[in-house]
C-alpha cells in the first residue's frame, strides 16, 4: 500500500433551483435511453422485402429476436443532437487538459478524409487499385521521419499506448536477436500510467526512477540503475510535468553504453514539432499521437493512431505490414516472407493502420507546412508559459519555468481553504470551462496540469487566467459553496462514482 | 500482552493461537477512500511474508495487500465481496480480509505493535 | 497561418509578460546540439485550396468501392450507411470533444457508450460489452490475455478458421505477454477437431463463425468441451450484421466476444479507423480491458452515466492493469450506436437477411461457370469459391475489368499450395443485379 486515493463523493446538490414539468432545462433536454423509445412498428431505414427462399445457416439460424429498439429517423437524429448538447468540445470552448492536446480540429481534414477514394476503399483491394493511398502513407511516412530525424517508421499502431507496445516489443525483440535476456525497464514515477502497462505486457518489470528537486529525470539515481539486465528506459519528453528533460542526451548515452534502448513516449511532441528532432536526442523508438500533435479529432475518446519512429538500430524489427516505394510504384509489405532484409517482430493490427487518420493528419501537415508546423510548437509553448506567468502568484507552480507546451500546478495554494483540486476543477465547469487534467502527474500533490494549444487566442488566455484568479482568490476568501456543490450549471451535479463501481450496471435491460 | 499487529503497509493481524486474522488498517482505509471492490484469496493458498495476496480497489484507486507473516489460508471474508463498504465502516473489525495459519510466529517480531504503528501514521502526515 | 490565432503583437507582449527577450529563451532546456534553427526540408504552408488539389489527386489514384462492382470481404465489408451516421458523427460535440473523464459535461458521450455497450451486448447474447477496443483484431488478442488472467493458465488454442491477421495479431500479442499460442492449420473446409487439442494447460479455445472461409460455427459442442477441462471458450465475428441472422455466440456458450464492428456505420477507411466489440460473461467483468461505462445518479438523484471499474486500467493500476489501452474507438462506436439505432431490430435483422440472400444468389451464379465449386454447406453473406486456377492473378486480371471480385486466399494465407485457387466472396445489399452479373460475366471471360 498505497496509491492514495482521491475525493469522489458527490455530495450535495447545489441549490434547488426552478423545478420544471418537463425535467427539461431550456436547451438542456433530459434524454431518456434508446431503449426506452422502442416500438415495435418503427425503423429508421427502408429496405426492400426479402425474397422467400430457403437459407443456408442450417442449425444456426437466429431463434429468437435480438431486443433493439424500433425508431424512426427524425427520433434517431433528435436523440442524438440532445445527447450532443451535454458535451464539452474544443468547438465551444478553451480545452485545457494536459497531456491531451485539444487542438482545434480543422475540418478541412474531415472533408478529406472522406473522400471515395480513401473512405471507400477495402483494406484487401488489388495493390494496383489502391497506389495513391499507399503514396499517401509513404507520404505522411516521410514527413514524420523528416520532423523526427528517425531513420524509420512503423504505421500500423492504433494508438498512443499501442504505438508504445510497439515499441517495446520490437525492443525485445533486438534483445532476443542479440541473445540476451534484459528484463527490467526503467521508468520515472511521474509516467503515463500506459508505460509500465506496455511494459508489463511485454513480459518487462518496471523500475521506477526517481524525479530530482527540478521535476526531472535524476540522471546520477538513473545510471546508479542501470545495469546488464535493463532493456530500455522509457521517458516522455518533454515530461509529464510540461518540462524538457535537459539531461536527455546523456541519459540516452547512459543507457545506450549499458547496452539498454531508449524509448522516449511522444505524447508531448507538439512542444517539439519544428524545433527538436528526437533523432537528435539519442531515442531509440518513439510513437507520436497523431490526434494530438497532428489535430486528428478526439472523437470523444478515440480513434486514435500512433505510428512509431525507430533508429537505425530497432528499424529492422517494425512490424507488418509496411509500404515500399518500388519506383516504379507503392508495394505493400503485408508477410514476412516479402520482408526481405527486415526481421518484423510480427503483425499489430488485422489491415494497415489508421487509414482514416493518416488522411487527417497529413492534410493537416501540408497545411501547415514545415515553416507552420514549427510555429506550431512556438506558439504552444509560448501560450503555456504565458498561462504559467500570469497564474504564478495566485497558484502554486511546484517547479519553476520555463515549461514547455503545458504548465504544471499543485494544490498548496488551496491549502486549509477546505477546497480540494476536484472541487476547483468542478468550479471551472460553471465557469464555462472544461477543467485541467487533475490529480496527474502524480508526483505533485493535488496535480493541476494545464494545456492551452497553439490554437487559443491571447483573449481567450486572458480570460481563463482571469477566471483562474478569481476562483483562487475566491477559495481562499472563503466561499466554499461555489466549489463543493460544483458544478451549479452543468446537465449533472457531481455524479455518484462509488455506487457505480460497487454496483456496477453496465447495460440496460428490460424491466421484468 | 498485545495480540494486534501492523505492517508499514497498512496491513493489520490479530492473533489467535496460531490463526491471525487480517485486514486493512483504518488509515489505510481513509486514505484509499471509498472501497468498492476486494479481491480475497483462495483458502487453501500457501503465501510467504510479503507476497501479494489480495487487491484492495476504490473508484480512483487500487492496492495490493501483502501477506503480513507466511502461512496457509484458512478462510476468507466472502461477506465483503456483497458489501465492501464494510472495510470503509469497519476496517480493523467486521472489514477483515483472511485467516492465516501462521508457519513461523517469529516474523510477528518485525511488525509493529498498536502504539509503535500510531506513531509511525504520524510520522506519514 | 490560418489555424494560429496569436499575432506578431501578441506574441511580443506575451514575451514581455513572461519576461523573455525571445521565443528562444523558453527552449533554454533544450540541449544545444539538439537546437535546430535551419528550416526542415518540408514545403511551406498552403490553403485549402492547394492540399485538397494534393489529396485528391491521391485518391483519384485509387480504384474506390462505390465505382465498382464489389464483393470483398475478408474481415472488411462494405454495406450502405445511412446519411444520418456521417451527419451526426460530425457534430462538433462529438467530433472535438475529449475522453468523458469529467461527466457532469460529457453525459452525450457516456450515454451513447452506454447505449453501445447494450446493443453490443444484445447482439452477441452476452452478459456485458466493453465501450469497445481499437479493432477485432486486437480485441482477439486481448480476449486471449483476459482468458490466461482468469484461468491462471497460458495456452490458447486457434481454429483454423480464424482470420490469419487475428491469429497473427493473437501469436505476436500473446509471445511478448509469455502466453502460448497453438494455431490449428487452416480449414477451408470448416471442419477440424479443437476438441481434442484442449488440455489442463488450456486457458481458451478461440473460434470464428462465420469463419475466415464463410462456414458457420457450431459452437456449442466446443464451448461444452472447453467448460470440462476449465478452459474458456473465445468466439470471433468479423462480420458484426451475421449477428442478425444466427444464433449468438452467448446462445452457444462463448465465455467471451470479440468481433469487428466495421460492417456497421463504420466504413471501409482502407483498413482503419475499426471497431474492437468485446464482450462477456458478467463473472469476468474485472477481468475486462477498455473502458466501462456504468448507470449511477447525481448528487439531485438524477440517473446519469460514468466511467467505472477504472481499478483496472492502465491510469490507476499500471503495471498490473488488465490491459495498457488507454483509449477506445469512440467515434466509431458512435457511428455504430447510430446504425444500429436506425436499424432497429425489424432493420437489422431484414438487412442481415438480404444480404444472406444476395450471397445466395451469387453463390448460385458464379458456380454456373465452369469449374467454379462452392466450398461451403453453411454461409452467411461470404463464402469460398475454388477456381480452376490460381485466384490473385484472376483478381487482378478482374480489376482491370473494374471489378472488384473478392479476396483470393492466397493474399493473406500465401504458403500453402492447396488454397492457391480458393476466392474469398462476399455479397452485400449493395450489390445489384447489373453487379452481379457484370462479375458473372467478368470471371468466366478470365477463366476461360
Amino acid at each position: 500500500m498505497m496509491r492514495q486515493g482521491r475525493p469522489t463523493n458527490p455530495g450535495e446538490a447545489g441549490n434547488d433551483t426552478l423545478r420544471t414539468f418537463s425535467g427539461h432545462r431550456g436547451l438542456d433536454h433530459e434524454e431518456p435511453l434508446l431503449f426506452e423509445q422502442n416500438s415495435d412498428g418503427r425503423c429508421g431505414v427502408d429496405l426492400p422485402a426479402p425474397a422467400i427462399m430457403p437459407n443456408r445457416l442450417g442449425i444456426l439460424a437466429r431463434p429468437g429476436a435480438i431486443g433493439l429498439p424500433g425508431l424512426s429517423e427524425p427520433q434517431v437524429v433528435r436523440h442524438f443532437v440532445r445527447l450532443s448538447r451535454k458535451n464539452y468540445a474544443i468547438d465551444s470552448g478553451l480545452y485545457p487538459l494536459g497531456s491531451c492536446t485539444m487542438k482545434h480540429n480543422p475540418r478541412l481534414n474531415e472533408k478529406l478524409a472522406r473522400l471515395p477514394g480513401f473512405a471507400d476503399l477495402h483494406p484487401l483491394q488489388p495493390i494496383s487499385t489502391v497506389q495513391g493511398a499507399l503514396e499517401l502513407i509513404n507520404t505522411l511516412a516521410h514527413w514524420l521521419r523528416v520532423l523526427t530525424g528517425m531513420p524509420a517508421v512503423a504505421m500500423s499502431p492504433k494508438a498512443g499506448a499501442h504505438g508504445e507496445l510497439c515499441g517495446l516489443m520490437a525492443i525485445r525483440a533486438a534483445l532476443d536477436a542479440r541473445g540476451e535476456k534484459r528484463n527490467r525497464v526503467l521508468a520515472p514515477e511521474s509516467a503515463h500510467g500506459t508505460n509500465p502497462a506496455t511494459a508489463a505486457m511485454c513480459g518487462f518489470s518496471v523500475d521506477p526512477i526517481p524525479a530530482d528537486a527540478r521535476g526531472r529525470v535524476d540522471l546520477a539515481a538513473l545510471k546508479a540503475k542501470l545495469g546488464p539486465d535493463v532493456a530500455a528506459i522509457m521517458v516522455t519528453n518533454p515530461n509529464t510535468c510540461g518540462l524538457f528533460e535537459n539531461d536527455i542526451v546523456e541519459m540516452a548515452k547512459a543507457v545506450h553504453d549499458a547496452g539498454g534502448y531508449f524509448y522516449c513516449d511522444g505524447a508531448n511532441f507538439n512542444a517539439l514539432v519544428g524545433r527538436v528532432r528526437p533523432g537528435d536526442l539519442g531515442i531509440d523508438a518513439m510513437h507520436i499521437n497523431l490526434h494530438k500533435t497532428f489535430s486528428t479529432p478526439h472523437g470523444g475518446g478515440g480513434p486514435g493512431a500512433g505510428p512509431v519512429v525507430f533508429s537505425q538500430a530497432l528499424a529492422p524489427y517494425a512490424p507488418l505490414p509496411f509500404v515500399v516505394d518500388r519506383g516504379t510504384g507503392f508495394d505493400l509489405i503485408e508477410l514476412g516472407a516479402d520482408a526481405g532484409d527486415a526481421t518484423p517482430f510480427g503483425r499489430m493490427t488485422a489491415f494497415h493502420g489508421q487509414m482514416g487518420m493518416f488522411v487527417r493528419a497529413l492534410s493537416y501537415m501540408l497545411s501547415h507546412g514545415g515553416d507552420g508546423l514549427r510555429q506550431v510548437a512556438e506558439d504552444a509553448v509560448l501560450n503555456a508559459n504565458y498561462m504559467l506567468a500570469s497564474l504564478s502568484d495566485e497558484m502554486s507552480a511546484p517547479f519553476p519555468g520555463p515549461c514547455m507546451h503545458e504548465c504544471l500546478f499543485d494544490d498548496s495554494f488551496l491549502k486549509d481553504t477546505g477546497v480540494t483540486t476536484l472541487d476547483f476543477a468542478k468550479a471551472m465547469i460553471d465557469e464555462g470551462y472544461h477543467p485541467m487534467t487533475i490529480y496527474f502527474p502524480l508526483v505533485v500533490h493535488g496535480a493541476m496540469l494545464i494545456e492551452p494549444t497553439e490554437t487559443e487566442s491571447k483573449e481567450s488566455l486572458d480570460q481563463l487566467i482571469s477566471v483562474l484568479r478569481n476562483l483562487a482568490r475566491a477559495a481562499k476568501s472563503g466561499d466554499l459553496t461555489r466549489f463543493t456543490q460544483a458544478p451549479h450549471f452543468a446537465p449533472r451535479n457531481r455524479l455518484d462514482e462509488t455506487r457505480a463501481a460497487r454496483t456496477p450496471v453496465l447495460r440496460w435491460r428490460p424491466q421484468e | 500482552m498485545t495480540n494486534i499487529f501492523y505492517t508499514q503497509d497498512h496491513e493489520w493481524i490479530r492473533l489467535d493461537g496460531d490463526v491471525g486474522t487480517v485486514g486493512i488498517s483504518n488509515y489505510a482505509q481513509e486514505q484509499l477512500g471509498d472501497i468498492v471492490f476486494v479481491e480475497l484469496p483462495q483458502p487453501g493458498t500457501k503465501i510467504g511474508q510479503g507476497e501479494e495476496i489480495a487487491v484492495v480497489e476504490s473508484v480512483k484507486a487500487a492496492s495490493e495487500i501483502y501477506a503480513p507473516v507466511s502461512g496457509e489460508i484458512i478462510d476468507a471474508n466472502n461477506a465483503l465481496e456483497g458489501a465492501p463498504v464494510t472495510v470503509n465502516e469497519a476496517a480493523e473489525s467486521d472489514g477483515w480480509f483472511f485467516k492465516i495459519r501462521l508457519a513461523n510466529t517469529s516474523e510477528l517480531d518485525g511488525l509493529m505493535d498498536a502504539a509503535a504503528y500510531k506513531t509511525f501514521v504520524e510520522g506519514l502526515a | 497561418m490560418r489555424y494560429l490565432p496569436l499575432t506578431q503583437t501578441d506574441r511580443a507582449a506575451m514575451l514581455r509578460t513572461i519576461g523573455v527577450a525571445s521565443i528562444d529563451e523558453l527552449f533554454v532546456d533544450v540541449p544545444q546540439s539538439a537546437r535546430r534553427s535551419e528550416p526542415l526540408d518540408l514545403p511551406p504552408h498552403q490553403g485549402e485550396i492547394e492540399v485538397e488539389r494534393m489529396l485528391r489527386a491521391m485518391a483519384s489514384k485509387n480504384l474506390a468501392a462505390s465505382d465498382a462492382p464489389f464483393f470483398c470481404g475478408a474481415g472488411a465489408y462494405r454495406h450502405h450507411i445511412p446519411a444520418t451516421v456521417d451527419h451526426l458523427i460530425q457534430r462538433s460535440e462529438f467530433l472535438t470533444s475529449y475522453t468523458p473523464y469529467q461527466p457532469e459535461i460529457s453525459q452525450g458521450t457516456l450515454q451513447y457508450l452506454f447505449e453501445f455497450q447494450t446493443q453490443v451486448a444484445m447482439l452477441s447474447g452476452m452478459d456485458i460489452a466493453n465501450a469497445s477496443m481499437y479493432d477485432g483484431a486486437t480485441a482477439c488478442a486481448e480476449a486471449v490475455l483476459m482468458a490466461n488472467r482468469a484461468t491462471k493458465r497460458r495456452k490458447a488454442i486457434l481454429s483454423g478458421g480464424l482470420h490469419p491477421q487475428y491469429r497473427a495479431v493473437t501469436e505476436t500479442t500473446a509471445h511478448f505477454a509469455g502466453g502460448i499460442v497453438q494455431a490449428m492449420p487452416a480449414a477451408p473446409d470448416g471442419v477440424e477437431d479443437i476438441i481434442r487439442a484442449i488440455d489442463d494447460d488450456t486457458a481458451c479455445i478461440v473460434v470464428q463463425t462465420p469463419d475466415f472461409f464463410g462456414h458457420l460455427r457450431d459452437l456449442r459442442p466446443l464451448a461444452e468441451a472447453a467448460h470440462a477441462k476449465g478452459a474458456l471458450l473465445v468466439a470471433v465475428t468479423t462480420e458484426t450484421l451475421a449477428l442478425g441472422a444466427m444464433l449468438s455466440p452467448g446462445e452457444m456458450g462463448a465465455d467471451i466476444f470479440v468481433g469487428e464492428g466495421q460492417s456497421i456505420g463504420v466504413g471501409l477507411n482502407f483498413g482503419g479507423p475499426y471497431l474492437g466489440l468485446f464482450a462477456a460473461r458478467a463473472a469476468l467483468q474485472r477481468q475486462m480491458p477498455g473502458r466501462l461505462c456504468g448507470e449511477t445518479v447525481d448528487a439531485q438523484g438524477r440517473r446519469g452515466y460514468v466511467l467505472t471499474l477504472s481499478a483496472r486500467e492502465q491510469h490507476i493500476r499500471r503495471e498490473k492493469a488488465t490491459s495498457n489501452i488507454c483509449t477506445n474507438s469512440g467515434l466509431c462506436c458512435l457511428a455504430f450506436t447510430i446504425h444500429v439505432a436506425l436499424l432497429g431490430e425489424a432493420g437489422f435483422t431484414q438487412l442481415a437477411t438480404l444480404n444472406h440472400q444476395a450471397a445466395i444468389v451469387l453463390a448460385q451464379a458464379l458456380t454456373t461457370i465452369p469449374g467454379v465449386t462452392l466450398l461451403n454447406e453453411s454461409f452467411f453473406n461470404e463464402f469460398t469459391l475454388r477456381l480452376p486456377k490460381p485466384a490473385a492473378p484472376v483478381i487482378e486480371a478482374l480489376a482491370l475489368l473494374g471489378i472488384l471480385g473478392g479476396v483470393p486466399v492466397s493474399r493473406l494465407i500465401p504458403d500453402d499450395p492447396g488454397l492457391a485457387n480458393l476466392l474469398l466472396v462476399a455479397a452485400s445489399e449493395t450489390n445489384t443485379d447489373q453487379d452481379r452479373a457484370a462479375f458473372v460475366a467478368a470471371l468466366r471471360e478470365v477463366l476461360s
